[in-house]
This record gives structure tokens, C-alpha cells and sequence, in this order.
């Protein structure tokens, strides 16, 4: 058990992850100024999640958690989805129906 | 206290609490708990991001148009900046875990400094946007050419960055405090935990600024 929990990411995996994380702050502000039609925001939020992820996994350690602790940062997405899709589900599809006579 | 002066005796580590058996034992429990904490902190900026999609896709154009009156050019350095808070931070965990008291101090003193950089430049921005009648209030002037809705995006703005803020602000005052602790060498290649789970708080905050970034000042930019 210890040793796979006290194993840490090398020198060389911190800096290669920070000049990553800078490459892909660099990419999505050019993005940004692309005209992509729907697009623009797919592509700043699957930049940003590529972003979360390399700090979670090697900055956070995540990838040399024991798999407890994978499953309740899983289930913090899991969460934020049912807060975020059904409470979108709703908004988005108020204009489908007739509005309901007073 | 005989318990305590036997356990010392016995070889037992003084930082190891005696509802765990082992300091691996009390380090995963740790580490565990501040990732259940940080659960909790992902749905509290979770509420702000479920508003502020609702919100958005109400008031499409008013929100890009807004978002285009920040000034990216300061958001941008104050990403970088905070990247590279991140990053000695783990340098820091990683200087805790191998012992290095000096190296500790540096790179926590690295963070505070960059950290309180990005609040500066935050400062900077806030001013900005007070000059401008920007701020959601009784001051407020809607800027030219945008729909009134504008100061629905700075209202979450204020909102979303505020709080993340405020963590900053709480994550300065705990690496402070761990400086202190590092100082006294309270930490070693056997116990580093308090650096460890201040850490995963630092690195979550900037997790939630990667995404407040791209969704507040980049949002409108194609439009331009």
C-alpha cells in the first residue's frame, strides 16, 4: 500500500505539465478569437477540462490515489451533472411547450 | 499521560493520533477527507456555473458583449500566474515529502508571492470596472450598445470571481501558516500531510479558475 501512495510524480512530469497547462491557456485564447460558429465553446471547455485534468492527475496525485479516493472525486461530477442537467433540462425546454393561460 | 509517555517509549511517531494504527493509515484517512471537503466545494462553485449557464443561454448576446468589456490581456496573465502558483506548490508538496525544510519554505513563499499577485491584478480589474459604472448596483450604466442584460453577466462575474478570491485569500492565510510550521520543522519524510492537503485546496482553486477563465473573459471574443 505504501508504496504505490507515497510514489510522486518526477521533477520533469511537474514542469512538462506546467508547460502544457500554459501551451493550452496560449491555444484557448486563440480559439477564442476563431470564428467556429457553435463550436467556440465546445472547444474553450474541452480545453479547460484537458487543463483540469492534468492538474487533478499529477499536480493532485490523483493518479497514484488509492481508487477510494477516485471514486468520490467521481462522484463530485456526478453531482455537479444532475445539478447542472436538471436544472438546464428545465430552462431549456420552457419554450417548447405553450405558455399555460393565468 | 502514562499511555502517551509509554507509546513515545514503545517508538510510536508523536504526530501519529491514536485513533490510527499507522502514519500511512492516518495520512490516506487525511488526504480522503480533504477530497470529500473539496466534493463539497465543487458543488458550492457548481450552484454559480449552473446559474451562470442558465443565465447565459437566456441572455446570449448581452453576456458576450459584457464579457468582451474585460480585459483579457490582464485575465491571461493572471492564468498564467496562477499556473505557475500551482505549479510550486507541487513543488512544495514534493520538497515535504523528500524532507527539504529550506526548499519548503521557498516554494511556499513562491506561491504566497504569486498568489498575492493575482490578487493584485484582481484589484487592478475590480478598479477598472468600479471607474466604469460596470459594477451591478445603483452606479451601474449599461454600456453602449448592450442589451440591459449586461448587468445580469457582471453580477456573476463579481460573484463567481469573489469567491474565488476569497479562496485565494483563505489559501494564502493556510500557506502562511504552514510556512510557520515548516520553519518550526515540524515536517519530514515521515509526516507532511498539512502540506499535502493545503495543496489539493491550492491546486482546486486554480482548477476553478481554468474554467472561470475561458467561460468569463473568452466567451465573446469571436464575435469582435
Amino acid at each position: 500500500m505504501s508504496e504505490t501512495t507515497h510514489r510522486q510524480p518526477s521533477l520533469g512530469a511537474y514542469l512538462g505539465v506546467f508547460a502544457a497547462l500554459m501551451a493550452l491557456t496560449g491555444l484557448t485564447v486563440f480559439a477564442a478569437f476563431q470564428h467556429l460558429g457553435v463550436w467556440n465553446t465546445p472547444v474553450a471547455l474541452a480545453i479547460a477540462v484537458t487543463k483540469a485534468l492534468l492538474v487533478a492527475l499529477i499536480f493532485m496525485h490523483l493518479r497514484y490515489s488509492p481508487k477510494l479516493t477516485l471514486l468520490v472525486v467521481a462522484s463530485s461530477i456526478v453531482w455537479l451533472a444532475f445539478l447542472i442537467v436538471i436544472t438546464v433540462s428545465d430552462y431549456l425546454t420552457r419554450a417548447w411547450l405553450p405558455v399555460y393561460p393565468r | 499521560m502514562a499511555d502517551a509517555a509509554h507509546a513515545v517509549a514503545a517508538g510510536t511517531p508523536p504526530e501519529l493520533q491514536h485513533h490510527f494504527t499507522d502514519l500511512e493509515h492516518q495520512r490516506e484517512a487525511s488526504t480522503l477527507g480533504m477530497w470529500v471537503f473539496l466534493v463539497t466545494e465543487v458543488l458550492f462553485f457548481g450552484g454559480m456555473f449552473t446559474a451562470y449557464v442558465v443565465y447565459r443561454s437566456t441572455y446570449r448576446p448581452a453576456f458576450e458583449g459584457a464579457s468582451n468589456l474585460l480585459d483579457i490581456r490582464l485575465g491571461t496573465i493572471n492564468t498564467a500566474v496562477l499556473l505557475l502558483s500551482s505549479l510550486t506548490m507541487a513543488l512544495a508538496v514534493r520538497a515535504a515529502a523528500q524532507g527539504r525544510k529550506k526548499l519548503i519554505v521557498f516554494f511556499l513563499s513562491s506561491t504566497i508571492l504569486l498568489g498575492a499577485v493575482f490578487l493584485g491584478i484582481k484589484v487592478v480589474e475590480y478598479s477598472q470596472k468600479f471607474a466604469h459604472h460596470e459594477v451591478p448596483g445603483p452606479h451601474f450604466v449599461v454600456p453602449e450598445g448592450l442589451p440591459r442584460q449586461a448587468e445580469m453577466f457582471f453580477s456573476l462575474y463579481f460573484c463567481m470571481t469573489g469567491l474565488h478570491a476569497l479562496h485565494m485569500i483563505i489559501g494564502v492565510g493556510l500557506l502562511s501558516w504552514l510556512i510557520a510550521r515548516a520553519r518550526r520543522g515540524d515536517f519530514s519524510v515521515r509526516y507532511s500531510t498539512p502540506v499535502d492537503l493545503v495543496g489539493l485546496y491550492w491546486h482546486f482553486v486554480d482548477i476553478v479558475w481554468i474554467f472561470l477563465f475561458p467561460l468569463l473573459y473568452l466567451l465573446g471574443r469571436h464575435t469582435l
